[in-house]
């Protein structure tokens, strides 16, 4: 294929603290061997989207919406959709890993 | 006796609709083609009493004289990544296994409403993410495909690979898919189907399952391009519930349908001739470029400069957007929960997304939040969306020149699973002439166009103006018309 990877690898690559690190803001839990089998797949990666620092962005705007579009707004109207209006505490609950008393239930936050 | 599995979305409308046939023996036909086609894992749930309930409804529907939908008696597969009520919707992942929604996906309804029914939820890469479906909790789909004298199982394309497999095998006669960077349309080359991603914002994204949700787009994956135009009027439509919903009537695609191309001109884009590109690919574009012309199409060479930029910003882009739209699962709301022996609040998202998510969507995860991270973000997330405004400016200067673009779908034909499945960046490399346009938000198809000399297909790719469904969907069809292309897999299931 055409597109190829950087011979230097060096710029922005991540070490097994860094994935450890990545992976604890992510919330994944991993043990010692997935960090390590981690460490050169994301090196990869990431060395290879360093290419696009070649090109000149000057004077271009980051893309925000890839179709023209507006944001519209509703009526302020209670209960406008039904299905989304609220009132529908047992159909958020019903797929709940555990619901209590109409609440998610959640191991203790605070001792 | 009638083998309806050989009929196509068109054929079953009008046959129900004349009388021809009953919507229940349709159903009735594919459910048992469903059923015995366990061996290509395309489907993760099979409904046949969904299809029957519909199909029966329509049958009632015509027996009292009341009008028909568009799709009335059409059974169809659904892709296990939008939200159907009451039945199990997993985005093929073990974190949402036994997830059933208490709402219906908009484009699913859509479908509904128009009379088709549900064979069952397909199989897909995990969240969509993938382009050969081996990333699925529940299993890879084989492709009803095999290379001329081997047995080896095939890849499907992914991330739409149930539907892909299931639509090549005709045990549907169409199916959903979505399309993110090409999981539309490389399945359909794959698999010698045809596939079209839409604008952005045609069909509604409320309901599906989101993985980076500024290029997620639904789209219908059918025998032909006539079969799509019919299947993308019913999934299409403007969504009050999806903030990036069109607001604009849905077009008489079917009607509309002419492979007269005289006057139109067909771009081909000279930066997607890469070195080593399989010569077969560059011998399908080829025999393209002369269908257009022999349709009555200019052909003109046009510049796409960016094109080589994309992929990279394809997965700097997409993976920022997955990490975000997945921290959504905590084991707290839905789906599983991994609740380790005296765990607390944050043990638990973190064990449970551990055992919840495979591998390449934590790789994923991991790229995304290292890119949105505190002091990255400037070099990676904003300078590739500079780099995705930049691929969009190519493809405006290009349509001031061309009326469409013709260009190869994927770099190489179907591979054998296992394949590729080591090396996350060489399975990237297959998306390479498929994302651009969906980081410009285009509509794009693909149609089969030959097989190899392994006898496999190939697709060719029409990408469109914003809003130019009908002018991709009648390139695609002067193709249609000119390939010829009949080749089938052979039943091995």
């Amino acid at each position: 294929m055409g597109v190829a990877r950087p011979a230097n690898a060096q710029a922005m690559s991540v070490d097994k603290a860094t994935v450890a690190k990545i992976a604890s803001l992510a919330r994944i839990k991993m043990g010692d061997e997935e960090l390590e089998r981690m460490v050169p797949e994301l090196n990869n990666i990431l060395a290879w989207v360093e290419q696009l620092g070649e090109v000149d962005v000057s004077g271009v705007e980051p893309m925000t919406a890839v179709i023209p579009n507006h944001l519209r707004l509703r009526d302020d109207v209670v209960d406008a959709d039904p299905l989304t209006g609220g009132g529908k505490r047992d159909d958020v609950l019903a797929n709940a890993p555990a619901a209590e008393h109409g609440f998610f239930g959640v191991p203790k936050v605070i001792e | 006796m009638n083998d309806f599995t050989n009929l196509g979305v068109k054929a079953i409308r009008d046959g129900v609709a004349g009388g021809d046939f009953s919507a229940r023996e349709v159903a009735e036909a594919f459910n048992a083609a469903v059923a015995g086609a366990a061996e290509l894992n395309a489907f993760i749930l099979t409904t046949p009493d969904h299809a029957l309930a519909a199909a029966e409804r329509v049958d009632a529907d015509r027996a009292a004289g009341k009008p028909l939908g568009k799709l009335a008696g059409v059974p169809i597969g659904m892709k296990d990544l939008f939200a159907t009520r009451g039945v199990q919707t997993t985005a093929a992942s073990h974190i949402l296994e036994g997830f059933e929604p208490e709402y219906e996906s908009t484009v699913s309804q859509n479908l509904w409403n128009a009379g088709a029914g549900m064979l069952g939820k397909l199989n897909l890469d995990q969240f969509a993410m993938g382009s050969s479906n081996e990333t699925s909790y529940f299993g890879n789909v084989s492709s009803p495909w095999r290379k001329e004298g081997t047995n080896a199982a095939m890849s499907p394309g992914g991330s739409s690979g149930g539907s892909s497999a299931a639509v090549s095998a005709r045990i549907a006669p169409a199916a959903t898919g979505t399309d993110t960077g090409g999981s539309i349309r490389q399945p359909a080359a794959f698999t010698g189907i045809c596939g079209i991603k839409p604008t952005y914002g045609l069909c509604s994204r409320w309901g599906v399952v989101a993985f980076a949700s500024s290029l997620d787009q639904a789209g219908p994956m059918a025998r032909d391009v006539t079969d799509c135009a019919i299947m993308l009027e019913a999934m299409a439509g403007f969504d009050p519930k999806d903030a990036t919903s069109l607001d604009m009537p849905v077009p008489a695609w079917e009607a509309g349908l002419d492979a007269d191309l005289r006057g139109k001109k067909v771009g081909i884009p000279r930066e997607y001739r890469m070195d080593g590109t399989d010569p077969e690919i560059l011998d399908s574009w080829e025999r393209g470029k002369e269908w257009l012309r022999d349709a009555g199409a200019e052909i003109v060479e046009v510049s796409l400069p960016h094109t080589k930029y994309a992929l990279p910003a394809y997965y700097i882009v997409a993976p920022a957007e997955a990490s975000s739209n997945l921290a959504r699962y905590d084991g707290v709301r839905y789906g599983m929960r991994e609740l380790p022996e005296g765990a607390g609040l944050q043990d638990m998202y973190a064990a449970t997304r551990a055992a919840g998510f495979g591998d390449e969507v934590k790789r994923r995860i991991l790229i995304g939040t290292y890119v949105l991270s505190a002091g990255f973000y400037d070099a990676y997330y904003n300078q590739a969306q500079k780099v995705r405004a930049l691929v969009s400016r190519d493809f405006n200067e290009a349509f001031k020149q061309c009326d469409v673009i013709l260009a190869p779908t994927t770099p190489t034909a179907s591979f054998p699973l296992g394949e590729m499945s080591d090396d996350p960046l060489a399975m990237y490399l297959n998306d390479v002439f498929a994302v651009p346009a969906s980081l410009a938000g285009l509509p794009a198809m693909s149609v089969p166009a030959m097989t190899n000399k392994d006898g496999l297909p190939l697709g060719l790719q029409l990408v469109g103006k914003a809003f130019d469904e009908q002018g991709v969907l009648n390139a695609g069809l002067a193709i249609e018309q000119r390939a010829g292309f009949s080749a089938r897999p052979e039943k091995w299931w």
